[in-house]
C-alpha cells in the first residue's frame, strides 16, 4: 500500500487532531496536512487502489486516473489556500470541519463505487453545514439547518437511485450511466445536480453560503458543486438535458446578481452562473467540452475563492455585508481591492487570466457542436459575469458613495491567501500549458487566437460601457429576491400557520363535540354501570370466580404433594391424551 | 505604488481623464477586431468585425433592463424582513 495514499486519508484522520492543538502548533498542523496531500497527489499514478470486498461488492476508494487526479488537485490546492487564509481563526471547531468537508470531496473524487461515493457525498454534506453554523447567530442556524434538510432530501435521491441501479444491473461501479431514463438514471441525476445547484434546485447555496463564516465560505465555494461536476462529468457525460439546465442556470445566476445587494450572495449567484457553464460542457459531452468543464471547474475554485476572500476581507473589516451599507472603501483597502479585481477579471474571461483559457473551452465546444443559441447564451452570460463581479461589486464596495467607512486592510495571511490564489489566476491564464496537460480528454484547444482576443475584449468592455451608462438603474436596493427557497420557506410557515391555526382549533371543535356528547353519554353508562351492573353483575361474577379457583386449589393441593414423581406422571398422562385427541381429530 | 493608482482611480478629480482613457480603449479594440484574422469562425456572426462589441453592449443592456423588470414588476425583490 505504499504505492498510494489516500489524500481524504489524511485531512479526515489528521481533523481529530486539531482540537488537541494550541497556538503555532495548531496554525502549523492546519497548513502542513493539505501540503501532504499536495504531495500525495503528486505522487499518483493511474490504476485502482485500496480495494476491498464489502458484502459480495468490490469496494474500491482509489480509482485513480487523469479526471479524479486533476480535481485532487485543484481540490488540494484550495484546501491550503484556504487554510492560509483561516490561519488566524482560533475555533478549532471550524478547521476540523473544513477538514472533514475536504475529505469528504476527496473521497467522492477517488471513489470507484457507488456505496463508498454516497458515504464521503453524505459527510461533505454534515461538515460543511457546520461552517454555516459557526457563525453562530440565529439567522446563520436557520439557514444551517435548510441546508442540510435540503441536502438530506438530494442525498436520499441518491441512495434510492443507487439502489435501483444496483438491482438492475448487479455493477456499483462509478462509471457513465445509459441514457435510458430510468428511475434510477434520473434519481442519481437528481442527487448530482442538486449538489451543483442547478435550478429548481439551488436555493441551498444562495441561501446558506452568505450566512456561513467569512473563512468558511472560502471552503464551501470550492468543493460542494465543483465535486458535483466532477461526478457529472464521470456519470453523465452527454446528457442532453444537461446543455439547457446548464445555459439556464448560467443566466439565471446572472439575473438575480443584479437584484441582490448582499455582497457574498451576489457572489453565489455568480457560482451558480458559472457552474451552468460547466453543466452545459457535460451536457455537450464532447472530448473539448468536457476539457472545457473540467478546466473551467479548476479555474473557477481558484477566482470564486479568491472572490470570496475578497468580499469576506471586507466584510470582516466593516462588520457589513450589503451594498447599500458600503462605499469608498478603496482609501484604506487597496491592496484587498487588486486582488480581488484579479478575481474578477479571471472569472470575467479577461485574456491573460485564468477564466479565458477555460471558460472559452466551454463555449468553443458548443459551437463546434453545432449549437449555436447555447453558444450565445453563454457568451451572454458572461458579459453578465463582468457586469457583475468585476464592475457592480467591486464599483459599490470600494468606490461609488462614500459610506464614511475607513477599515484597514485585513491580516497578512489573508492577504497572503489571496495572494497566491492571484498568482495562480493570472498564472493559468498566460501559461495555460500546465492546465491543459492535466485534462482528462484528447482534444486540441488554442485560446490566443487574434479573433478570439478581440472579440472578448469588445464584448467585455463595451458591457462596461453600458455599465456606466445604466449606473443608476443598476443602485443597489434594500431587498431580499425571492427565490426557490420560498417555497420551503414560506411552505414550512404556512404549515406551521395551519398546524397552530386551523388544525388546533378544528382540534378543540372534535374534543368539545366529543366531551359534550359522547363524553356525557359515556359518564352516565359508567356511573349506571358502576351501581348496578358493577355491584350486582361484576361482583358476583368476580366473587364467584374467586369461589371457584379456592374450591379448585383446594382440590389441586391434594395433587402437588412436592413428589416428582407424581408431577412427571402428572404430565406424561397430560401428554398421552392431548397427543391421543390430536390423532383422533386430525383422523377424522 | 498600488495604493498610488487605486487612489488615482477612485478620485473623482481624475474621472475626466480616466473616461478619455476608456472611450480610447474602447475603440482600439472596435479597430483591432478589422484587422484580426478569422480562421476559426463557426457561425456568420462570428465573421462580422465588431460583433462583440456590438453584442457585449447589447448583453448588458438586456440584462439590466429584464433583470430590474423582473424584479420590480414580477414581485422577486421583496422588503428585507419578508422570511422573518
Amino acid at each position: 500500500m505504499t504505492e498510494w495514499f489516500h489524500p481524504a486519508v489524511i485531512f479526515i484522520a489528521g481533523a481529530f487532531l486539531v482540537p488537541f492543538l494550541r497556538g503555532k502548533a495548531q496554525q502549523a498542523y492546519i497548513l502542513l496536512l493539505p501540503a501532504l496531500a499536495i504531495f500525495a497527489v503528486y505522487r499518483m499514478t493511474a490504476g485502482d487502489y485500496w480495494t476491498c470486498s464489502f458484502l459480495g461488492n468490490q469496494l474500491v476508494f482509489g480509482h485513480v486516473d487523469k479526471l479524479s487526479v486533476v480535481f485532487a488537485w485543484v481540490f488540494t490546492i484550495a484546501a491550503f489556500i484556504g487554510m492560509v487564509y483561516a490561519l488566524h481563526i482560533k475555533d478549532s471547531g471550524q478547521h476540523t470541519a473544513a477538514f472533514l468537508y475536504i475529505g469528504g470531496s476527496l473521497g467522492v473524487t477517488f471513489a470507484g463505487d457507488y456505496f463508498s461515493l454516497f458515504v464521503f457525498w453524505e459527510l461533505m454534506a454534515f461538515a460543511s453545514a457546520f461552517l454555516v453554523f459557526a457563525s453562530r447567530n440565529a439567522q446563520a442556524i436557520a439557514a444551517g439547518f435548510r441546508y442540510l434538510l435540503v441536502h438530506i432530501f438530494g442525498g436520499v435521491c441518491l441512495l434510492g437511485g443507487i439502489v435501483l441501479h444496483v438491482v438492475e444491473t448487479g455493477s456499483i461501479a462509478v462509471g457513465p450511466l445509459p441514457q435510458d431514463g430510468s428511475l434510477a438514471f434520473y434519481l442519481i441525476l437528481v442527487g448530482f445536480i442538486l449538489n451543483a445547484a442547478v435550478p429548481p434546485l439551488h436555493a441551498w447555496l444562495t441561501d446558506a453560503y452568505p450566512e456561513g463564516t467569512v473563512t468558511g465560505a472560502v471552503f464551501m465555494s470550492a468543493f460542494t458543486t465543483k465535486t458535483a461536476v466532477y461526478v457529472l462529468v464521470r456519470v453523465f457525460p452527454g446528457t442532453e438535458l444537461l446543455v439547457w439546465l446548464g445555459t439556464i442556470m448560467a443566466l439565471y445566476g446572472v439575473v438575480y446578481a443584479v437584484l441582490e445587494n448582499d455582497a457574498r450572495r451576489l457572489l453565489a449567484y455568480h457560482i451558480i452562473s458559472q457552474v451552468g457553464y460547466m453543466v452545459a460542457g457535460v451536457g455537450v459531452g464532447t472530448a473539448l467540452s468536457l476539457n472545457g468543464s473540467v478546466s473551467h471547474a479548476f479555474a473557477h475554485i481558484l477566482y470564486k475563492g479568491l472572490l470570496f476572500m475578497g468580499a469576506g476581507a471586507v466584510i470582516m473589516m466593516t462588520g457589513k455585508r450589503k451594498l447599500t451599507e458600503l462605499g469608498g472603501l478603496y482609501q484604506t483597502m487597496p491592496i484587498t481591492l487588486c486582488l480581488y479585481m484579479v478575481g474578477g477579471f479571471a472569472i470575467s474571461a479577461f485574456p491573460l487570466f485564468s477564466g479565458f483559457v477555460t471558460k472559452s473551452m466551454v463555449v468553443s465546444g458548443a459551437a463546434a457542436d453545432h449549437r449555436p443559441a447555447v453558444a450565445l447564451l453563454l457568451t451572454m452570460a458572461s458579459a453578465g459575469t463582468f457586469l457583475h463581479t468585476g464592475l457592480k461589486l467591486p464599483y459599490y464596495m470600494f468606490f461609488g458613495k462614500d459610506s464614511g467607512l475607513r477599515a484597514k486592510e485585513p491580516p497578512l495571511n489573508m492577504l497572503i491567501a489571496m495572494g497566491l490564489a492571484a498568482f495562480l489566476c493570472i498564472g493559468i491564464g498566460v501559461l495555460p500549458g500546465p492546465l491543459y496537460d492535466l485534462l482528462p480528454f484528447s482534444a486540441e484547444y488554442h485560446p490566443y487566437t487574434g479573433d478570439h482576443v478581440t472579440s472578448a475584449l469588445g464584448i467585455l468592455l463595451f458591457t462596461g460601457l453600458g455599465f456606466f451608462m445604466l449606473l443608476k438603474k443598476l443602485d443597489p436596493e434594500p431587498t431580499v429576491s425571492a427565490d426557490t427557497d420560498w417555497f420551503y420557506r414560506k411552505g414550512a410557515k404556512a404549515f406551521m400557520w395551519f398546524a397552530n391555526k386551523p388544525l388546533a382549533a378544528y382540534e378543540n371543535y372534535l374534543t368539545n363535540i366529543y366531551n359534550r356528547w359522547f363524553g356525557a353519554g359515556f359518564m352516565k353508562i359508567a356511573d349506571f354501570s358502576s351501581r348496578i351492573f358493577d355491584r350486582h353483575v361484576v361482583d358476583g361474577l368476580v366473587n364467584g370466580v374467586a369461589g371457584f379457583f379456592m374450591g379448585l386449589s383446594g382440590s389441586l393441593r391434594r395433587v402437588q404433594n412436592g413428589l416428582v414423581r407424581s408431577y412427571a406422571f402428572v404430565m406424561l398422562v397430560g401428554s398421552m391424551a392431548l397427543i391421543a385427541f390430536y390423532l383422533i381429530a386430525y383422523q377424522m | 505604488m498600488i495604493a498610488r493608482v487605486v487612489n488615482y482611480i477612485g478620485n473623482p478629480a481624475n474621472s475626466k481623464q480616466l473616461k478619455r482613457l476608456g472611450y480610447i480603449a474602447l475603440a482600439i479594440v472596435v479597430i483591432a477586431d478589422f484587422f484580426v484574422e478569422r480562421h476559426h469562425a463557426h457561425y456568420i456572426w462570428d465573421k462580422i468585425p465588431g460583433w462583440g462589441a456590438f453584442y457585449g453592449f447589447v448583453s448588458c443592456v438586456a440584462i439590466i433592463l429584464v433583470s430590474k423588470f423582473i424584479g420590480h414588476q414580477g414581485g422577486v425583490m421583496k422588503k428585507e424582513d419578508y422570511y422573518d
